[in-house]
């Protein structure tokens, strides 16, 4: 974008961040409550009848995520400040990164699976306008438009699963559906599992929905290190968390999870090497790190569940410090490509200890968290419930990758001959490298120091199995089967890094034969294109005369239908018809005719007019004043406009009798002439109009009882026509000047 | 359309189909009328100003564009149901602020929310018709056509 005038943002541009920075002040000061096992509740009613409530509850579980929300929120909000200081844009990407903040928030606290679902939307609505920053780019729009149709799609599968899982508990309230005992046992429970699931996967990119995820990178660098550490993905890890007291506990599920999560796992850390972009080998290893999640939610033992949880900690962490990290090489280097960049640790020292120091909890080496983490996982492992040593040999060789990326990123930029774009590579301010910093030092003093962190990791793994047990955070668990499984990882990853040349080459050799979901997607998106304007091309032909006859022949057979369907009653006609009336009759029969056979479209116009009017007189004779000044307006109205309208259509036939029209018509006519006379042949309910006339003048002080329900009993109806007038109007002329452009 | 005869004739009907045409609103509660038929009476004053004079002539005379009128209609309506909500308590309720029940009979001046809420479908009534008219007057002529006199 070329900006003429330089644009500077305004001190304004911190406070999304300190707002942030203050909610997570808040938050932290449930720790000891929510530790020790307290909740908090805020309970709005919403539609009380159907007993759903605007419902939030902060467990430990809950105050984890939100103090990630808005801890990374803050340091991310920061950054964006300085990183897109000069740019217009910023506050449009402020404004969307606090709406999206907001909605996980909602996602997190929310205790009515109605709220939550509505929060959920709400995330992938901000996320897709996100991605998507980069409007002016086609392949940003296109990359936004998959992760909404991917994550819309499973939110409109989790939506179902939600509201069978209300159903069948009686209950919106995810706390009350947690003692809710029997859902697994339920005939639903397949359903319910399949659909929540499918929610979960789609949002946290689990195999084969993953390809939107790096596809996601389409945005600003510190949109992904906000959406894709801590938060947007992160969203169907903490909803599979709460949905495992309710549905988890069985084969299905924790072989689902299990594989799904495991090949996550390894498919997205051997694509993480193949990737030359920092960013993008980020964006594969944050799939390996959901795999993970997902692998040790399903193991289900509490050593599983609480790496789970210690890991998604870890992740936040250093992700979002590695994602940050990068952006601080993309604009103090010039580049993110990995093969352009190397001595760089003098020039930019504060990225270089960063990213090593994150690196270091990825890999997850002692003392950092990261290493707490692995550990709990591979204890978890190795006391799985399904195939203990598929598991086992997934995690280890996802983790070795992960320990060959962590080595590719803090030594390949860093070492070896000084390369990079940028003449005079070095660190941006402190304001961008405070942040990250912050987040690197956490991963190693949380390592350091578990303790405080541990009760609140505790107390969550009892929420999530619903019964009591926790395993101890702390660096040294002696010589045991996980340390063993450590050291393996260590020496496979540095195999692994030491190949990693020969490897990507592989991997760019075998890309395009190795079947690809993202292939998938884009054959069903242009199967749906394609039917839709298939369906357009052969319903909508443009012909004013064939959408006419659709629409009066569907009429007929409607009306015909409920004249057989019904019982046949018919009002019986008084043989004696005063002269006038036959007047009338007469009237309308010559105007009839004219309008049939006549072969000027003026006399036919003229002659509609005149039927108007008769029908007009008719109502006058039954006293119904009202609707025959309003038949009488509209008829002369009618005629205006018809006749400006016919000066500017193009001349289409002759005008005479076409057989088929007519066949059309007569049914349509006679049905409505029978319809009418069965409708007063089957006696009227009185009870409504009595009520209006007794009640207009002495309730609304109107005695024209046509007015006084139209703008005071029935107001909201007039209302909601007047607004479709209007809605009317503006796509009439819509119309006409998209005509009028056309012909330019 | 040139014709001297249907502007002078115009001239003189205007002001009385206006007249004609807001007392039908303002009698409308009571007796046969209201803010639809008056809207539509208004409406083809409108027409007629049109087909006399033009459609500058008659954007001009209407002084705001038509689909504004509409809103500022709209707008009315919804102020009028708000207003309702306000004093009674549920939206769209009527509020005679000059107007009360005297043993069963109504006495003061019959203006409040209703008549707001009724000038409101005037106006959008006023403004749609305006605006589709004029668009239809403004609409290009197809090739088929152009041969034409």
């Amino acid at each position: 974008m070329q900006q003429t005038v330089p644009y500077e943002a305004g001190p304004w541009r911190f406070l999304p961040s300190a707002v942030m920075a203050a909610a997570f002040a808040w938050f932290a000061t449930f720790l000891p409550s929510a530790s020790a096992g307290q909740t908090a509740e805020l309970v709005f009613p919403w539609v009380p009848t159907l007993g759903i409530d605007i419902a939030f509850r902060l467990d430990a579980l809950s105050l984890l995520f939100s103090l990630l929300i808005t801890g990374v929120g803050a340091i991310c909000f920061l950054y964006s400040a300085e990183y897109f200081h000069k740019d217009r844009r910023l506050k449009r990407l402020l404004t969307l990164m606090v709406l999206f903040a907001m909605s996980m928030l909602g996602v997190v606290l929310a205790d009515d699976a109605v709220t939550l679902f509505v929060a959920w939307e709400c995330t992938t609505i901000t996320s897709f306008l996100l991605v998507g920053f980069d409007h002016h780019k086609a392949d940003a729009r296109y990359k936004a438009q998959q992760a909404l149709l991917v994550t819309g799609m499973g939110g409109l599968a989790l939506m179902a699963g939600l509201i069978i899982m209300g159903t069948v508990a009686g209950t919106f309230r995810l706390s009350e559906m947690a003692d809710f005992a029997g859902f697994t046992s339920d005939p639903l429970y397949p359903a319910m599992l399949i659909l929540v699931l499918i929610g979960c996967f789609t949002k946290s990119a689990q195999f084969p929905f993953h390809f939107w995820l790096p596809g996601a990178m389409a945005a600003p660098t510190p949109v992904s290190a906000y959406l894709h550490s801590a938060t947007m993905v992160k969203a169907g890890v903490y909803l599979v968390a709460r949905m495992t007291p309710m549905l988890g506990g069985t084969e299905v599920w924790s072989w689902t999870l299990t594989l799904v999560g495991a090949t996550t796992m390894v498919v997205a850390s051997f694509w993480a090497l193949r990737q030359s972009d920092l960013k993008l080998m980020l964006a594969w290893t944050t799939l390996m790190g959901l795999g993970a999640l997902m692998l040790g939610l399903g193991g289900g033992g509490y050593y599983a569940i609480g790496g789970a949880m210690t890991f998604i900690v870890v992740h936040a962490f250093y992700k979002a410090a590695l994602f940050l990290g990068v952006g601080l090489l993309d604009k103090g280097a010039g580049t993110r490509e990995v093969g352009e960049l190397g001595g760089l640790r003098r020039a930019m020292p504060m990225s270089f200890i960063i990213i090593a120091l994150a690196a270091a909890s990825m890999a997850g080496l002692p003392p950092f968290v990261g290493f707490i983490g692995k550990e709990l996982i591979y204890q978890g492992a190795l006391y799985a419930t399904t195939e203990e040593i598929f598991v086992l040999t997934m995690a280890v060789t996802a983790n070795a990758l992960m320990v060959a990326v962590a080595l590719v990123l803090a030594i390949r930029p860093f070492f070896g001959t000084f390369r990079a774009p940028d003449a005079a590579p070095a660190d941006p301010s402190i304001l961008m490298w405070g942040g990250p910093a912050l987040l690197a030092l956490g991963g190693l003093g949380l390592g350091l120091v578990p303790g405080p962190f541990g009760a609140l990791i505790g107390q969550i793994t009892e929420i999530v199995r619903a019964a009591p047990g926790a395993p101890e955070l702390k660096l040294w668990h002696g010589v045991n089967g996980a340390l063993m499984l450590s050291l393996l990882t260590f020496a496979l990853g540095g195999i692994f890094f030491w190949g990693v040349p020969q490897l990507r080459a592989a991997l760019i050799r075998e890309e395009d034969r190795v079947p690809d979901s993202a292939a998938v997607y884009d054959i069903l998106l242009n199967a749906m294109r394609d039917t839709a304007a298939w369906v357009a091309r052969t319903t909508q032909n443009g012909r004013m005369m064939s959408y006419l006859r659709v629409t009066f022949t569907t009429l007929a057979l409607m009306v015909w239908g409920a004249i057989f369907v019904g019982t046949g009653a018919v009002a019986q006609i008084d043989p004696d018809i005063p002269l006038f009336h036959w007047g009338l009759i007469i009237a309308i029969a010559a105007s009839l005719s004219t309008i049939i056979f006549t072969g000027s479209r003026l006399v036919a116009i003229t002659a509609l007019g005149g039927i108007g009017l008769a029908i007009a007189v008719i109502y006058v004779l039954y006293s119904a004043i009202d609707v025959a000044m309003t038949q009488l307006l509209t008829e002369t109205l009618i005629v205006v406009f018809v006749a400006v309208a016919f000066t500017k259509l193009p001349r289409a036939g002759t005008g005479a009798l076409r057989i088929g029209d007519a066949i059309i018509a007569a049914i349509l006519g006679l049905g409505v002439t029978f319809a009418l006379l069965a409708v007063l042949g089957s006696g009227l309910e009185q009870d409504v109009s009595t009520f209006y006339l007794q009640a207009a003048y002495p309730q609304a002080a109107g005695r024209n009882i046509v007015n006084v329900i139209l703008v005071d009993f029935r107001a909201l109806d007039t209302l909601g026509e007047v607004a479709v007038v209007l809605i009317a109007g503006i796509a009439a002329l819509a119309a006409l000047r998209a005509g009028r452009e056309m012909k330019k | 359309m040139n014709s001297i005869i249907l502007r002078t004739g115009t001239r003189a009907l205007i002001p009385v189909f206006l007249f004609v045409a807001l007392m039908t609103l303002w009698r409308g509660h009571n007796d046969p009328g209201g803010g639809f038929i008056g809207g539509l009476l208004a409406a083809i004053c409108v027409a007629l100003i049109e087909k006399a004079f033009g459609v500058a002539q008659a954007r001009r005379w209407l002084i705001l564009p038509p689909m504004m009128i509409a809103g500022i209609g709209l707008s009315c309506a919804i102020l009028s149901g708000l207003w309702g909500a306000l004093a009674n308590g549920w939206f769209l309720s009527s509020v005679w602020p000059l107007y009360a029940n005297v043993d069963g009979k109504w006495e003061g001046l019959a203006a409040g929310s209703i008549l707001l809420f009724d000038s409101g479908v005037f106006l959008v009534v006023v403004g749609v018709v305006s605006a589709i008219l004029f668009a239809l007057e403004e609409a290009g002529v197809p090739e088929s056509r152009k041969d034409e006199p």
